[in-house]
């Protein structure tokens, strides 16, 4: 293929394309893992930092418990407001550079990128997954706890599928989010899909053309993200439809409303 | 019923603070096995706070409550343990609304007694058949009406097998036509010789079902007595004015 000539926008677009197409894919593929599995671990970590934010203080527990109570949730709220309250840019080069010259350890940029995705992702997650358990009404609580149920058990089984589900939104928006903000990790050498356009667009100095190129990848993969979560949440929600069942005896005992036993009832059951 | 004349719950000189703001009063009453107390009396008197600290959903400023002459809100005692044995019912009925019908009914005796789920499953379909609602047992809680939401409600506190259950105005959310099926629940149980403590506005519920009832104003029992002596003769003023406002309606 000829190089196409100074103004032919397009020309350069299919040139590019057929050349560094196989980079920008592996870029987007980079991209796509990083922001995956960043994300993941990151509500791992939000979840588990959101539950023990919201454990309850014991007046009447020893006084080393309570030490260790307020030790706990002075370390979770660090971790949440420096990691928020810094750009990942610059915890990404702090990170990568600073664990080599201090503590020696080499790490390479990938491993580098997932971690760093991972916490920064995790303390949005742990305010999030506070947000939303402070959404639930308090009865539900009361309710787990008023059969018996522990602290643990209360959680697990009735308040986080709940959290959940309401959170799933701005889940789905860190992943997005995070989609779009690898690209910030080409400061420390991750080749992801920014990383690829930049060595392209150096080889022929055709910045517009490659970054058009660029931007179209980013946009298709938030734009298949986003609709894959919204099907997911449709998906959890179930059929919106229902009709009641009308056999019930106690609710109307003298028959006064006529009764349909068969034909398009309960369709709740699978 | 077995041991008729012992008290399974006793509270005694029981007070409950928010802030500055006295609740309850020295409160003391008891319970036997079998008995229904219904507590009445207006708004804002402790009926609900009171219930709410049997259950050690808040938790007394001062004062004891005993169960089965143990005495719960000591340190060492399992409060956990405790509540699986007391059921409770709610106002706004509280069912989980991540479950179903049937899981609903079915998770207290999974997690908290540790039952095999056949069993539990067993227990529920029992309870939830009792209550009217073996029909709905894959329907999710909004899809119900408020009084069927009710009784799923009373069928997953009695899958526990509690020895007794306390109702914190289990019709006061409902419309009018849906209050009779709750009622009816109730006073089956009533009949059945389930130990209840019951907060309620359904005076003639009250005057019908219960062994004793129990008026409360400004956190403190006003008057306690037999439903027939309570309600045609009470020897409060303050029973007096509280019951003529239920006469005049």
């Amino acid at each position: 293929m000829n190089l196409p000539n100074e103004a032919d926008f397009f020309g350069w677009v299919l040139y590019l394309l057929n050349k560094y197409g196989m980079i920008f894919l592996r870029g987007a593929g980079v991209t796509l893992m990083l922001a995956l599995i960043g994300t993941l671990i990151g509500c791992i970590i939000g979840l588990l930092v959101g539950v023990l934010r919201t454990l309850p203080y014991n007046k009447k527990a020893n006084p080393v418990f309570k030490i260790l109570y307020k030790l706990l949730q002075f370390i979770l709220a660090a971790y949440i407001e420096v990691f928020r309250g810094t750009p990942m840019i610059v915890q990404a080069m702090v990170l990568y550079y600073g664990s080599k010259q201090m503590f020696g350890v080499d790490m390479s940029a990938m491993f580098a990128g997932f971690f760093i995705v991972s916490i920064n992702t995790g303390a949005y997650m742990a305010e999030t997954v506070r947000g939303g358990i402070d959404s639930i009404d308090v009865g539900q609580t009361e309710a787990a706890k008023a059969i018996g149920m522990t602290h643990w058990q209360t959680m697990f089984s009735v308040i986080m599928p709940q959290t959940l589900r309401n959170i799933l939104p701005q889940i789905g928006n860190n992943l997005i989010i995070n989609i779009k903000d690898t690209s910030v990790l080409n400061i420390i050498s991750v080749t992801e899909l920014f990383f690829s356009g930049n060595s392209a667009a150096g080889a022929y100095f055709r910045y517009f053309e490659v970054f058009f190129i660029i931007s179209v990848i980013y946009f298709i993969m938030t734009f298949t993200c986003s609709r894959l979560l919204r099907w997911m949440e449709r998906k959890i929600d179930g059929s919106g439809y229902y009709s009641l069942v009308e056999i019930d005896m106690m609710a109307d005992p003298c028959g006064h409303n006529p009764v349909k036993k068969h034909g398009g009832k309960q369709t709740w059951k699978k | 019923m077995e041991e008729v004349n012992s008290p399974i719950l006793q509270v005694s000189h029981l007070s409950k603070s928010f802030g500055d703001h006295q609740v309850l009063k020295d409160i003391d009453f008891e319970t036997c096995h079998g008995n229904v107390i219904c507590i009445i009396g207006a708004s804002g008197s402790g009926k609900s706070t009171l219930l709410r600290c049997i259950n050690l959903l808040e938790t007394p400023t001062s004062g004891q409550i005993f169960f089965h002459g143990k005495d719960i809100t000591s340190k060492g005692s399992n409060v956990n343990v405790y509540r699986s044995k007391v059921g409770m019912v709610f106002q706004s009925f509280n069912l989980f609304n991540n479950m179903t019908v049937l899981q609903n009914c079915m998770a207290g005796t999974t997690k908290v007694l540790k039952k095999d789920k056949k069993t539990a499953e067993e227990i529920a379909m029992k309870y939830l058949k009792k209550v009217g609602m073996g029909e709905y047992i894959n329907a999710k809680p909004h899809q119900l009406s408020g009084g069927q939401q009710q009784r799923v409600a009373i069928a997953r506190a009695l899958a526990m097998e509690p020895e007794m259950l306390l109702f914190d105005e289990p019709t006061s959310a409902l419309d009018p036509q849906m209050v009779g099926e709750v009622l009816q629940v109730m006073r089956d149980l009533a009949q059945e010789g389930m130990t209840m403590v019951i907060v309620t506005h359904e005076m003639a519920f009250a005057r019908d079902v219960s062994s004793r009832v129990v008026f409360m104003a400004d956190g403190v029992v006003a008057e306690e007595n037999t439903p027939a002596k309570l309600f045609s003769n009470p020897q409060q003023e303050s029973t007096r004015e509280f019951l003529s406002r239920f006469r005049n309606q």
